[in-house]
This record gives C-alpha cells, sequence and structure tokens, in this order.
C-alpha cells in the first residue's frame, strides 16, 4: 500500500544552535523504518521521469522498491550498476533540480526523498557487507587517471572492475579532490570519502599522491612510461576574483583558500599547524554551494555575524535547497540584491569593511536568469572583517600548458568529445569541471565514467 | 615519505637540506619551488629549491627556522623522513641569451639566489653577484657564489664582514663603474627586492625578482599567493614566483606577508615550549 503523505519523511539532524560549534555532520540519515515508509511514498510510475532527471540514469523506481520491502543490499546493488559513489552523491547531489525535481509526487506535495533513500543503502551497505572485494581479472592494459576527485575516481573504478591496472595521481597529499579539500565535513564526512577510496585500493587502484601532472611528469611522459590512455579530471581549481579594490587586503580568502585550510588541514582543530584568521563578522559573496559551505564554515569556527551577499535574488541562488536551508537555520543573514564594489581596509590594512550597492532584476540574460542592475544611489556598508570570494572557479591551466595539442576553450575548459570524453589528443580523454567549468560531483562522476567505457573501447578495439 | 639525505647548519638559524625525491630532482630549475609537509600533521610550505643533483635523485632545500613548521623540520635529522616533498612547481629562471647579469641575494634568500647564479655561469655568462646578510655570523653560501661568479661583493649591515653597507650600494657603484648588465636578479626580503627595484628602475636595468608569499597548494588552487604585479592580479605559484621587479607591488606584498604573524609567533613559541618540554622530561 503506498503512502499517500504529502510530504517526504523529514531528515534528524543535529539542532542548529547546536551544530553550528561543531564540524560533524550536519543530517543524520534515515532509519530502516523511516527509509522503508519514504520508499513506500514511490508510485513506481510508469514514465519514471525521475531516471531522466538523473544524469546517470539510476533505476530510482527499482531500488525504491527493493529499499520498501526491506531488501537493503539488493538496492544497494541496482544503485551501484549505474553510480560508483552512492553515499557520496546521496548527500551532495542537488536532487531537487534532477531526479527529486522530476517526481510525480512533486506535483501535489513534495517529491519522493530520492537523495535521502540512496544514501541510506549506501551506509546501509557499508554499515553491514562483509563482502569480500573481488579482485577482477587483469587485462593487462594500463591508464593513468590525473585527479581524484569525482571525475577520477569514477573512470579509474569503472576500469579497474575491467582489468585494467590504473594509476591515480594526485596533486595534493590525500587522495578525493573536492570531495576532501572543498566540501566540509559536516555535509560530507571525509571517512566516507576514504571509504571510496579504500574500496578502488582494494580493486587494485594505485593512488600516487604529490603528483602534479604538467610538473612532476607530462602527458607525454605518461605514456613514454607505459600508460595507454591517460584521463584528465583535474577539476576547476583556479578561483576567480572580483577585480575590484581591497582584494588583496589581509582577511579576504577565496572560498578555496578558506574551505582548503579547514577541510584539507584541519585548521578549525586546537593545535593545528595551518592557521586561519579569527574572524568575527565574514561577508560571503556568492550564492552557489560553495558560498554555503564557506559561510557555514565561518559560522563553526566561532564568526558571530555571517552573511550571503549574493547579487541575484532568492530564486535564483544556485545552491542545493537544502543547503539554503540549513544555513538559514544556522544564522547565516542572506543580503540578497547585493553586490560589493569595494572591500575598505581597517588601520591596519586588515578588512574592515564592504562597500556593496543594491540591485533589481531586469531582463533574463543570456544565462536565462534575470539580469541584476544597479539601484541608484543604493551603496551602503557592512562592517565586517573578513571576506570570502566564493564566485566560481576556472579550470586549472598547468596541464594545458604543458601538453602540447590539447585543445582547449578561451576560458580554458579542456574540449572533449560529449559522449567519450576523448580530446584533441589520441588516446587522451577529459572530463568533470575541467571539461565543463564548475559544475556538480554526479555529471564528474557521469563524466568520468562514460570516459572509461570508451576508453576501454578504444583500447580493446 | 621522502628521506632527508644529509643536513648542514649553515648558519645558528639556517640548515641545508638535500631530500631524496628523484622526480623532483629530475625536472627541477632554478627559479622553481617545492612544497613539503613535515608530518601527517604538518602544515604545507612553500621552499624554492636551492639545488639539485640529478644522478643522485636529491633536491637541496635551504630554510630559515622562522615558525613552527621551520622548527620542526630543523629538527629532523639525516636518516629522517619527512611525510610530503612536492615539486618542482612554478616557472624557471629564464636565462635564455644573458651575456651580463648582477645576481642579488639577501639573507636567506642568497639560498635561492645561488642556483640561479651557478646557471647562468655554467651557461657562460658573466655573473657578478652581491650578497647580503646582517653580519658574518649569518653569511652563508660564500664559497658557492665565489665559484659561480666573475665577481662577488659580500655585504654585511655592520661591517663584520665583506663590506660594510647595503646591496642597492654595492649594485649602484657597480652600475657607476660602468657595469651595464642586461638583467639584475634578486632574491631576498621584500623590502630588499623593492628597494633593488628602485634603483635598477633608475639606470632602466631589467630586474627579476623572486616572490615567496602565503601559499598552500602552489598549483594554482588557493589564490593565497595573489601578488599584485603592473595592477593586474597574478599567482606566483603558476605566473611566478619571478616577475618583473619594477611591476611587483611591494607594499602589497609585504602587507599580505604578515597575516599571520600573530599566528606565526605563537605557534614557533609553542612549539619551542613543547619542544624543551619534551628535552625536560625525556
Amino acid at each position: 500500500m503506498a503512502n499517500m503523505s504529502l510530504t517526504k519523511n523529514p531528515m534528524p539532524a543535529q539542532e542548529p544552535e547546536i551544530r553550528c560549534k561543531n564540524f560533524l555532520e550536519v543530517a543524520l540519515g534515515y532509519s530502516e523504518e523511516t527509509a522503508i515508509d519514504e520508499a513506500k511514498r514511490c508510485l513506481s510510475c510508469k514514465n519514471k521521469p525521475c531516471v531522466a532527471g538523473c544524469p546517470v540514469g539510476i533505476d530510482i523506481p527499482g531500488f525504491i522498491e527493493k529499499v520498501a520491502d526491506g531488501e537493503f543490499e539488493e538496492a544497494y546493488e541496482i544503485l551501484s550498476a549505474s553510480t560508483c559513489l552512492p553515499a557520496v552523491c546521496g548527500r551532495v547531489c542537488p536532487q531537487e533540480s534532477q531526479c527529486e525535481g522530476k517526481c510525480v509526487r512533486g506535483i501535489k506535495g513534495e517529491s519522493v526523498a530520492i537523495g535521502r533513500l540512496e544514501r541510506f543503502v549506501a551506509d546501509y551497505h557499508s554499515a553491514h557487507s562483509k563482502e569480500e572485494t573481488k579482485k577482477p581479472q587483469p587485462n593487462g592494459h594500463r591508464v593513468a587517471v590525473i585527479g581524484s576527485g569525482p571525475a577520477g575516481l569514477s573512470c579509474a573504478g569503472t576500469l579497474a572492475k575491467k582489468g585494467y591496472a590504473v594509476t591515480i595521481f594526485e596533486a595534493f597529499h590525500v587522495a578525493g579532490g573536492v570531495l576532501v579539500y572543498g566540501i566540509p565535513e559536516f555535509r560530507l564526512p571525509k571517512a566516507i570519502v576514504q571509504r571510496e577510496i579504500d574500496e578502488l585500493i582494494r580493486l587494485g587502484v594505485k593512488v600516487e599522491t604529490n603528483m602534479v601532472i604538467g610538473k612532476v611528469l607530462s602527458i607525454d611522459e605518461l605514456f613514454e612510461d607505459g600508460f595507454e590512455a591517460v584521463f584528465i579530471g583535474s577539476g576547476a581549481g583556479l578561483p576567480r576574483f572580483m577585480n575590484i579594490p581591497g582584494e588583496n587586503l589581509k582577511g579576504v580568502y577565496s572560498a578555496n583558500e578558506f574551505l582548503t585550510r579547514i577541510n584539507l588541514m584541519k585548521a578549525y582543530k586546537e593545535n593545528a599547524t595551518t592557521p586561519i584568521k579569527e574572524n568575527h563578522k565574514v561577508a560571503v559573496v556568492g550564492g552557489g554551494n560553495v558560498a554555503m559551505d564557506a559561510a557555514r564554515c565561518a559560522k563553526r569556527l566561532g564568526a558571530e555575524e555571517v552573511y550571503i551577499v549574493y547579487r541575484r535574488g532568492e530564486e535564483e541562488l544556485p545552491a542545493r535547497l537544502e543547503e539554503i536551508h540549513h544555513a538559514k537555520e544556522e544564522g547565516i543573514i542572506f543580503k540578497l540584491l547585493t553586490n560589493p564594489i569595494e572591500i575598505l581596509p581597517d588601520e591596519n590594512n586588515f578588512v574592515g569593511g564592504i562597500k556593496c550597492v543594491e540591485m533589481e532584476l531586469g531582463e533574463p540574460d543570456e544565462s536565462g536568469r534575470r539580469r541584476p542592475q544597479v539601484k541608484a544611489d543604493s551603496e551602503f556598508t557592512i562592517d565586517v572583517d573578513c571576506v570570502i570570494m566564493s564566485i566560481g572557479t576556472s579550470p586549472n591551466p598547468l596541464i594545458k600548458s604543458t601538453t602540447e595539442g590539447l585543445e582547449t576553450e578561451s576560458w580554458g575548459g579542456i574540449i572533449a568529445d560529449e559522449a567519450t570524453g576523448l580530446t584533441s589528443r589520441k588516446r587522451v580523454y577529459a572530463g568533470g569541471d575541467a571539461v565543463t567549468g564548475a559544475a556538480t560531483v554526479i555529471l564528474a562522476m557521469g563524466a568520468g565514467k562514460s570516459a572509461a567505457e570508451a576508453i576501454d573501447k578504444d583500447i580493446m578495439g | 615519505m621522502y628521506e632527508i639525505v644529509n643536513k648542514i647548519c649553515l648558519n645558528p638559524t639556517v640548515t641545508r637540506m638535500d631530500i631524496l625525491a628523484p622526480l623532483v630532482a629530475k625536472k627541477a630549475e632554478p627559479g622553481q619551488f617545492i612544497i613539503l609537509r613535515v608530518d601527517d600533521e604538518g602544515e604545507r610550505i612553500p621552499l624554492t629549491v636551492a639545488d639539485y643533483d640529478r644522478d643522485a635523485g636529491t633536491v637541496t632545500i635551504i630554510f630559515q627556522i622562522v615558525g613552527a613548521t621551520t622548527e620542526a623540520l630543523n629538527r629532523k635529522e639525516k636518516g629522517d623522513f619527512i611525510a610530503d616533498f612536492v615539486g618542482p612547481l612554478g616557472k624557471k629562471t629564464h636565462t635564455d641569451g644573458l651575456k651580463k647579469v648582477a645576481v642579488v641575494g639577501g639573507g636567506v634568500g642568497c639560498a635561492i639566489a645561488y642556483p640561479v647564479a651557478k646557471k647562468l655561469h655554467e651557461i657562460g655568462c658573466e655573473v657578478h653577484s652581491i650578497i647580503g646578510f646582517r653580519n658574518k655570523d649569518l653569511v652563508i653560501l660564500e664559497e658557492e657564489f665565489k665559484n659561480a661568479s666573475t665577481l662577488l661583493k659580500v655585504m654585511t649591515d655592520d661591517g663584520s664582514h665583506g663590506e660594510k653597507g647595503l646591496v642597492t650600494d654595492a649594485l649602484e657603484a657597480l652600475i657607476k663603474d660602468g657595469n651595464q648588465y642586461d638583467e639584475v636578479i634578486v632574491i631576498g626580503p621584500l623590502i630588499m627586492m623593492k628597494f633593488v627595484s628602485l634603483l635598477t628602475k633608475k639606470y632602466d636595468i631589467k630586474t627579476v625578482v623572486s616572490m615567496n608569499p602565503i601559499m598552500i597548494d602552489g598549483t594554482g588552487m588557493c589564490g593565497g599567493c595573489r601578488v599584485t604585479v603592473g595592477g593586474k592580479m597574478k599567482f606566483a605559484c603558476i605566473d611566478g614566483p619571478e616577475f618583473d621587479g619594477h611591476e611587483v607591488d611591494f607594499d602589497d606584498a609585504m602587507e599580505r606577508a604578515s597575516m599571520y604573524k600573530d599566528f606565526e609567533r605563537r605557534a614557533h613559541d609553542a612549539e619551542c615550549n613543547l619542544f624543551k618540554g619534551v628535552q625536560n622530561n625525556g
């Protein structure tokens, strides 16, 4: 019997006033009973619009049916046929604009909580599964994967399962890419990322850290070394700034720097060796997930007032609904339709304030969103001692500048075939943010996977 | 893990280490830098390559003990290991076509200036080196510079070794003597690089400086290392670390470099006290 409740089962979470002082995971996950109850909200409709909304085409009604029947391991098998990072995607996918956005239950009431169910199944599996990883029969072919973020991990995993000897080259001292340096612990515990990486290692994947490809080794040298194909999943790591006066003041961070200090280098821990400035009033410029992450990290580090400064309106905020909701619960102040024009110094050349103008929305621009315009005579200053720029990132230029014949767009994205990821260089594939510019974990994962299939065809003929 | 195969104290606060890192040694060039972490809890710090031996697979670093991390690094001995050592990062020093160059080093910056002088010397360039220190106890690499230079001037602030005066005094004297340099390469404290650049601007001599700002990843990701060059924002890790000294906004760079001074001092004191505690208990 279907559960006809119009609302999702709420996600148990740490109370806002407690969680805004710690870095532990905010959302606690469904119990078995709740998961079954939520799964019964799925009508198993014929058209399956949710599947069309999933970038990797997971059989969503299929796995949900298994959850409804209490067959959680079977549900996991259905998930893992399409995704290699369900514990991650269940937590960080923008479901409301993908699968859940298409769910027929959403027409009247709330959609089925597909993301929460995906997370439940993945967590159930890792808590209960005793299955030993079966190392596949080696096929004698070697592939190099550059970058250990979602694109690289899924490419490596897919190839390893086919028997390829895969080496992942990671520039940082730990693997995981944006899942480790970017997304905070309270949204995606690092132990979950590590679990996925450990699983790849059990499959026989080699992970070499401290390997900045383009510097330590070039792509040509990887081929000389005997790799038969290369997948570039180096992400979009280069932070953008606004080019307004005052951006070099002490206390202005890129979101990348701020988050890396906290997530990767654990600057929030007592006795941390990596410093981070003590801030009281923080302005985060931008409205995406990264901006929400930075704002909520700033709050957890003890800032009394944290602002999101975003030039468009509430509806245009690109962040996941859940992150906006959580941020508001935690007391983050949203200054919408507001655009910074200058960062002001205090007497010691630290940040003293941020001068902004009010905006209003005009006609839609080429992105389809209404173009923000400056309101006349609307200048005002917010009193802050820290500014975090979270207005996007571009692909890293290191590989492009050291790989002859690798064609890129003028903004730095590597040009690659949409279906296969093949670049302008033979046997060199690319996917994820390095190709698309900053996008989502699931799209990167999907690109890594389809490139792996194409590499397999390319090598096996 | 990367083995420390050699360690020499150059003066009471400056240490030289040779690190076994064959892949880094294979590619390293003067002007480039590495990033290291001492142990699994450590921060990432950038250090410019001081020398390399491609056959032995070693890279030399020379560092001044200024904070908790360099303190911890200095406690490692020959045969010990450090957790991470990545590089070579940044762009190499441009040396092509140079016939006569003044290489100016200040303090521990001489460690970075030395491989540049050596490389220029090897390609047959006439090298005038000017190295400056506060006093004779802090002088490093004098012999090495002597062997890599056509002419060497050692300057100390107090005159306890070499000539008394600043590197700018020596450089201006050489210029006035009629030496025509294709380029001046200057590596040292920001304030020194600023004044050398002001001097050479007066004589219209192309000047290259090496920036060593706050940095985390070294691959263009954090933007912490941004410097203003010719009014534009540049990232030292991928656009540099060397820039046109006449274009760099040194005042801006000096402000940014002071961001974590208090933290550094506290962390350094804590590290020293901790170590004292260990010594007393041990």
